[in-house]
């Protein structure tokens, strides 16, 4: 399964990351799957609900979460996953994001260095719960074929 | 007593893809055993090992959380809206030196 993200969506999670630096962000990803597909079609950054520990952790409200899958819903999108950052850590899922995961969903992780993103990843959660798989992830560009990117660590 | 119980997206694959589940049950979790006994696949992501549901997994009646109802025993009646909505959650590992 690969999943498509057009850049400016990239550079939209990519600077909600840099905006909440230190802290985390978290947001919705929005979009439509077909067979091996996913292409992401709109970006919706969300507060992180999370009251301490906001540079390690981060949460969606469970209202937050109902009114963005009632909206995408609504407008006939799927809600394909989310994002959020690791300030000053690697793009990776740690065992605190497999214990909140869900299967099916797309996970973007950007990793934040000083202020400045500089990697982003995608992964699934393992049907059986036990780990996330990278997934790939191609950025559109507009005109321009999709480049590989992240999800193949 | 039939009662509407609403899947989140991730989950529906496990529910015929259906949004919504109608299951008879009186109180929570007899709705929850009777959605997980025909739809098994959800049994893994909504409870762990020991069979209490997950942290993340927060469950409604129409408006309000069980947690501050009677958890799993809260009674549901004929009508009710029984809602699965996960709080989506990430973070990194904890670093003692990180900035709080």
């Amino acid at each position: 399964m690969t999943i498509r993200i057009p850049e400016g969506h990239v550079a939209r999670i990519e600077a909600h990351a840099a905006a909440t630096y230190p802290e985390e962000c978290i947001g919705a990803l929005g979009g439509t799957a077909d067979g091996d597909s996913r292409s992401i079609v709109e970006v919706w950054p969300l507060v992180n609900a999370c009251i301490e520990s906001r540079h390690s952790r981060s949460l969606i409200a469970p209202r937050d979460y109902q009114a963005v899958e009632r909206e995408y819903t609504r407008r006939g999108l799927l809600l394909l996953g989310f994002y959020h950052s690791h300030p000053d850590h690697p793009a990776a899922p740690s065992s605190f994001d497999l214990e909140h995961a869900l299967p099916w969903h797309s996970y973007l992780i950007v990793r934040v260095d000083r202020g400045h993103p500089t990697e982003m990843t995608a992964w699934v959660l393992r049907e059986d719960r036990s780990t996330f798989d990278p997934e790939p992830m191609a950025v559109v560009q507009d005109g321009r074929a999709p480049t590989a990117r992240g999800g193949d660590r | 007593m039939k009662t509407q119980v609403n899947i989140p997206t991730a989950l529906r694959q496990y529910a015929g893809k259906q949004e919504s589940v109608t299951v008879e049950g009186g109180t929570v979790q007899e709705v929850l055993d009777e959605l997980t006994a025909r739809h098994e696949g959800l049994r893994r992501h909504l409870f762990n090992e020991k069979g209490d549901l997950r942290s993340f997994v927060n469950v409604y009646v129409n408006d309000s959380d069980i947690r501050y109802q009677e958890g799993p025993r809260t009674p549901v009646k004929e009508g009710d809206v029984v809602s699965i909505v996960p709080a989506i959650a990430g973070g990194r590992p904890h670093d003692p030196r990180a900035r709080s």
